[in-house]
């Protein structure tokens, strides 16, 4: 099997593997050195990371240097780039990860996002949570600043770039990158119409490049060792490896840095299998918002954004849900729709109403009073907001609900027939509400 | 310019025109409630889905751009879909209220939901309920009905240039709201009742009033600033119950004032003047207009022969239609007087023939300016859409400047005001002249002695290199400034300015001022005599139309003594006050505005001419009409009318036989003299406040109890002069001017100028006092011991 932990999770050996000297022993920061001694041209970094086949860790999957190319480099005035460490998705917390254990790492890759894109200030918009996190990312910055890494004229290149960390507060939707945005302008977060997109219009009007933690965190070593070999660690058009977060019936639940292409049964050997005495049931694979899958088909997939694909759902942001035989999937839906519901910012209709509808019809059904017309209902609502909102978090609110009922419609259906439950379950089934 | 294809339909669009606006030119019906011409786009109602070619999903066509070669597709089954997707979440949560809703009938959710609702709910579960929130005395709120179009709040931020409304909570807990409940400051705010969509922001005093099936639509202008804006008067029976915008994009866009659309509340005020009366012997006795109108002319001749012929004056209020005022000066020169005038609250008139009274500015060259300079100005009161075209200018990047006695947020990006007393307003503006004089040294030979020991300071430069660098600068004078003991000079003074930077001057008039100088509601001698010298001079017999001389002049104190002293006094008046009642002989009631046919000329200089929508109130006759029978009965040659629009021609026709513009030129010659100010004087700075203009608006009773009129009663002082005067822990104030003693209420505000106590006027508080920008002393009252 392949070496793990080869891109974001590179120091985790260590001790501490949190710190600059640790990181320099890895290599950090040579890159940087290097780029701006020889003032690499931006094209050629663009060129290697597009040649590395490095697609976007947040959920979406667009390839990064075809981004990074979309700015208008030589436009004057300012230009921004931003890390989206919101890692707000029900399952993710590989974000979290990276900065608690190699947050260098990142500083040194939104360092050089910056200098390619033209951007003299970054900012990281960090999930408000994330206290400790938050800590690292800021003591890095400390440390990375007293190096002469960040600030004026970095390292006598004539290149200045400045790093802020922006604490969100706690919303979902800050994740979106417009939303995020809005949030880091001091505005309320919501999403905005696009086009124009950040690219020509972005943080305060102005060109800005978002980029997912991971992802960022992943360009040092791609410009290290070279696109070629971060493209070989994963499969054609999926390159590097990935981290998944391992959430869920499985008994060793935690981050996995693997190289993309991995089949899943290998990868849940890793998180130590699903509990003694259980049987797979089915995979959330990408977080809450991608489509659910039955366990026969994904223990024949591959862990890649094509090979998921094929499997009817998305990698998304690598967040792997399991759950076996115990699980009741009108509960689990209940709880994914409550999430949506709660988490939908309001701005336009199908979401706002839809998602609110959404629940209320699914937690019916979960509490027996299910109607046999519901799961059309539940259907035709969640196809009536699905394409049809401004960002994708009502796509995200719609797609569990088909899938669930597209795959384990005869569940819902006993729970209406019968109004209680035909899995057998670890925990008693009470009459609850969120909210 | 791109091809595109609406339904089929091929159509060539400007390439800057997103889907909806293709179609809506091009008459094509796509549903929408978020999108709104005047404000920017949201998308987020999302009403207007269409199916694109090669677009895998439905697109938003108010946020789509066209295309070259795009095939759009507004009726489509994918597009059907999604549009009654939309319509059925919208009203999913809409409390279906429609019976006991105000926007019932011309509700845009109750049109659209016909087209593309279902006729049963497949809706069970619960609905949301919002709680109303209070935003004052004019907008009713009913938040459940809301569909969080956000356009409410989209005008506050883009077309207000105040952010009161906006939206808190998330998903469905989402309300529109103040932050903070307080009620809406904006001079504008009343449009977000035309703009909501549904009844969640309604007129609060039309409340369930009248369906709208049940009015009809009349065309007018509003009378009460010097825009004209075009507005519809929507009538049941004999009734205005309410007042909306009317599309006009030269004057008013699609927007009016607060003040435009509620003053219509006065027109049946209890105050409402509906009799022709008399008094005899001390008391009020009704009678018929005959008599009336013989007793008006009998009592006038009687006093003019025995006191003499120029002891009659007439005062006529700047409201007062171009006919109405053509009639006024002809029946009274008939009668041999040449004391008339419509100029009530000027104090300074010596500049009175200067061409600069007749700039027509239209609403576009204020928008278009790319510099601005307010002297003595509260542009927002004075005139709402002046200032909303001016903050669009800032927008776009004009300089805006303002020099003033006070300052009022202007709610637009602005380079520096200034707040200043009257001396130092004067020396700015020479400051501002001579810098200008040496970057043209040849200019202006003739104001070399006036200006001769000035010496511009840095901000002085500022201002004038800026006007002088701007392409199309702006000078507005506003009533402050106009209303100022040395007006006339600090108009010569804007003129050279704008002169010598090639501007426009905009000499703000009040009302339908410009439409009463054509009609020569002006005495023989404008340039030295006026309605403020007039009350000092206290005429024996007065004729008063549409004046309330306690507050529609300079100096109430004057004008009311002068009420006192006069022998006969006749009010052509809409309404009773106070000052007509105990001082007046006969009152001929006056049809108000939306009565009466007449023309409006604004700051454009456009001829503007309306018809009365409704019958006068009670016996009550339009101002032509009573006039026309007081010029027959006087034996005034040349009187027989027999509609408005005769007397328009003959206006008209007059004009155009000779031009007699009387084009006077006046510079001030000597240094300014400024009463000796000692140390414990103040400078009483006051602008007539925003709800008291005239008559009809001190009648309505919703705008009168809006916080921006409760503040005009509080007079204002900086709190360093308010300490120098021992002052500062003062909550109420005793005014003194010469007689006249107020007590009022302070307030401490560092907007005011050093030396100065605002006190707005018009008011019960200001009628007590004497002339604006006169000296006054100020002691503390002692609060009353608690009991």
């Amino acid at each position: 099997m392949q070496q793990l932990n080869q891109v974001c999770f590179r120091t985790l050996h260590f001790d501490q593997p949190w710190t600059l000297e640790n990181y320099r022993k890895v290599g950090g920061y040579k890159v940087l050195e290097q780029i701006l001694g020889d003032k690499t041209r931006q094209e050629d970094i663009i060129e290697q990371i597009k040649n590395s086949a490095l697609r976007g860790r947040g959920g979406a999957g667009f390839p990064t240097g075809l981004k990074w190319s979309f700015m208008p480099r030589k436009m004057p005035g300012a230009k921004y780039i931003v890390c989206n460490s919101d890692e707000g998705e029900p399952g993710t917390c590989k974000d979290r990860d990276i900065m608690r254990y190699n947050p260098h790492q990142l500083i040194e890759g939104m360092i050089i996002a910056g200098y390619t894109i033209g951007a003299e200030a970054g900012y990281n918009y960090i999930r408000g949570e994330f206290y400790e996190p938050i800590e690292r990312f800021e003591q890095a910055l400390v440390e990375a600043r007293e190096a002469g890494y960040l600030g004026k004229n970095i390292l006598g290149s004539g290149f200045n770039f400045e790093l802020h960390t922006h604490p969100g507060a706690g919303a979902y939707i800050c994740g979106e990158e417009t939303a995020l945005l809005e949030s880091l302008e001091g505005k309320k977060g919501q999403p905005r119409y696009k086009p124009p997109f950040p690219a020509g219009y972005g943080l305060y009007g102005r060109p800005t490049t978002i980029n997912n933690t991971e992802t960022l965190a992943s360009v040092p070593v791609i410009l290290q060792h070279g696109a070629d070999w971060f493209h070989e660690l994963g499969t054609p058009n999926n390159g590097g490896q990935k981290i998944f977060c391992m959430t869920g019936h499985v008994n060793k639940p935690g981050n996995y840095e693997v190289p993309l292409g991995m089949p899943f049964a290998e990868l849940l050997e890793l998180a130590g299998g699903v509990r003694e005495g259980h049987q797979l049931k089915a995979v959330i694979p990408g977080g809450s918002s991608t489509p659910v899958v039955p366990a026969d088909v994904m223990m024949q997939t591959e862990m890649s954004y094509d090979g998921i694909g094929k499997a009817g759902s998305m990698l998304g942001a690598g967040s792997v849900i399991v759950m076996d035989d115990s699980t009741c999937m009108v509960k689990a839906l209940e709880r994914i729709a409550y999430f949506y519901y709660e988490e939908s910012c309001g701005q336009c209709t199908p979401c706002r109403e839809g998602t609110g509808w959404l629940y209320r019809v699914i937690n019916r059904i979960e509490n027996g009073q299910g109607q046999q017309e519901d799961l059309d209902r539940l259907i035709d609502v969640a196809e009536n907001i699905n394409g049809n909102t401004i960002c994708a978090l009502g796509d995200a609110a719609a797609a569990p609900v088909i899938s669930f009922i597209k795959h384990f419609r005869e569940e819902f259906q006993y729970h209406i027939d019968h109004g209680c439950c035909m899995v057998e379950q670890d925990e008693p089934q009470g009459l609850r509400q969120y909210g | 310019m791109v091809n595109i294809e609406i339904d089929g339909i091929p159509l060539k669009v400007d390439s800057s025109r997103m889907i909806i606006q293709a179609a809506d030119e091009a008459g094509i019906d796509i549903p929408r409630f978020c999108y709104h011409k005047k404000l920017s786009i949201a998308a987020n109602c999302r009403m207007c889905l269409v199916e694109v070619d090669k677009s895998r999903k439905a697109l938003p066509a108010c946020a789509t751009p066209v295309t070259e070669g795009m095939k759009v597709f507004t009726h489509s089954k994918v597009a059907i879909q999604a549009q009654r997707g939309v319509m059925e979440f919208l009203l999913i949560n809409h409390p279906l209220d429609c019976p006991i809703c105000d926007q019932g009938g011309e509700c845009e959710l109750q049109d659209l939901s016909l087209g593309y609702g279902k006729g049963i709910s497949r809706f069970s579960e619960g609905k949301r309920v919002v709680k109303d929130k209070n935003i004052g005395p004019l907008i009713q709120t009913e938040m459940t009905r809301c569909i969080h179009c956000t356009r409410c709040v989209r005008f506050g931020t883009e077309i207000a240039g105040i952010k009161e409304l906006g939206a808190t909570g998330r998903g469905e807990h989402m309300e529109i709201g103040t932050y903070v409940e307080h009620s809406l400051a904006s001079e504008l705010s009343g449009n977000i009742i035309d703009l909501c969509p549904v009844g969640a922001l309604t007129s609060k005093p039309f409340r369930y009033k009248a369906r709208a099936w049940e009015m009809q639509a009349h065309p007018s202008i509003a009378p009460h600033d010097a825009v004209g804006s075009s507005i519809e008067l929507h009538v049941r029976g004999n009734e205005v119950m309410r007042v909306v915008p009317r599309d006009n994009e030269s004057v008013n866009e699609t927007w009016i004032s607060d003040r435009d659309r509620f003053s219509y509340l006065g027109l049946k005020h209890t105050d409402r003047a509906d009799k022709p009366m008399i008094k005899q012997d001390g008391v009020w006795q009704e009678t018929d207009w005959q008599t009336a109108l013989e007793h008006t002319v009998n009592g006038l001749k009687t006093v003019q022969a025995k006191n003499g012929q120029d002891q009659l004056l007439g005062l006529m209020s700047p409201t007062a239609t171009l006919e109405e005022g053509y009639l006024f000066q002809k029946w009274l020169r008939g009668l041999g007087t040449q004391h008339i005038d419509h100029r009530l609250r000027l104090q300074s008139v010596d500049d009175a023939g200067e061409a600069y009274w007749q700039n027509a500015l239209t609403m576009a060259d204020i928008e278009d300016c790319d510099s601005v300079l307010l002297i003595g100005s509260n542009i927002r009161s004075e005139a709402p859409m002046v200032g909303h075209r001016i903050r669009q200018a800032a927008l776009n990047g004009a300089l805006i400047n303002e020099i003033n006695f006070l300052k009022r947020d202007l709610l637009m990006p602005v380079q520096r005001q200034w707040s200043v007393n009257s001396d130092t307003l004067l020396q700015m503006l020479k400051g501002i002249a001579v810098a200008l004089m040496k970057l043209e040294p040849a200019a202006n030979g003739e104001w070399q002695h006036y200006l001769s020991d000035i010496r511009p300071g840095s901000s002085e430069q500022n201002i004038a290199m800026q006007l002088a660098n701007a392409t199309a600068p702006i000078l507005v004078v506003g009533a402050l400034a106009n209303q100022h003991p040395q007006a006339a000079t600090i108009r010569a003074l804007a003129n050279l300015i704008c002169t010598m930077s090639q501007g426009e001057l905009l000499v703000l008039p009040e009302a339908n001022s410009r439409a009463l100088h054509l009609a020569n509601v002006l005495p023989a001698k404008p340039n030295s005599e006026s309605a403020t010298g007039y009350w000092q001079q206290k005429k024996r017999a007065l004729v008063l139309f549409d004046v309330e001389p306690e507050f529609d002049s300079a100096d109430p104190a004057t004008a009311s003594a002068a009420m006192q002293q006069a022998g006969f006094v006749v009010a052509i008046n809409r309404f009773w006050s106070d000052s007509i009642r105990d001082h007046a002989d006969v009152i001929l009631p006056l049809a108000a505005f939306a009565e009466t046919s007449g023309t409006f000329i604004g700051l454009d200089g456009q001829w503007q001419s309306f018809t009365g929508a409704v019958a006068p109130r009670g016996d009550s006759r339009p101002g032509w009409k009573i006039l026309r029978v007081l010029g027959n009965l006087s034996n005034v040659p040349d009187f027989d009318y027999v509609a408005s629009t005769d007397i328009r021609d003959e206006i008209a026709d007059s004009l155009t036989a000779d031009k007699q513009t009387q084009n006077a030129h006046f510079i001030p010659v000597e240094p300014d003299t400024f009463a000796e100010k000692s140390a414990d004087h103040l400078e009483l700075i006051s602008d007539v406040a925003m709800y008291r203009t005239d008559s009809l608006l001190r009648r309505s009773e919703a705008l009168q109890l809006t916080p921006e009129n409760q503040q005009a009663l509080i007079a204002r002082m900086h709190p360093d002069t308010a300490e120098k005067m021992d002052l500062a822990d003062a909550e109420r104030l005793q005014i003194s001017q010469g007689e006249c003693v107020l007590e009022v209420a302070l307030l401490l505000d560092k907007d005011i100028a050093q030396g100065c106590l605002y006190l707005p006027g018009a008011t019960q508080n200001s009628r007590e006092l004497g002339a604006a920008f006169g000296l006054v002393t100020v002691s503390p009252v002692e609060a009353l011991a608690d009991a």
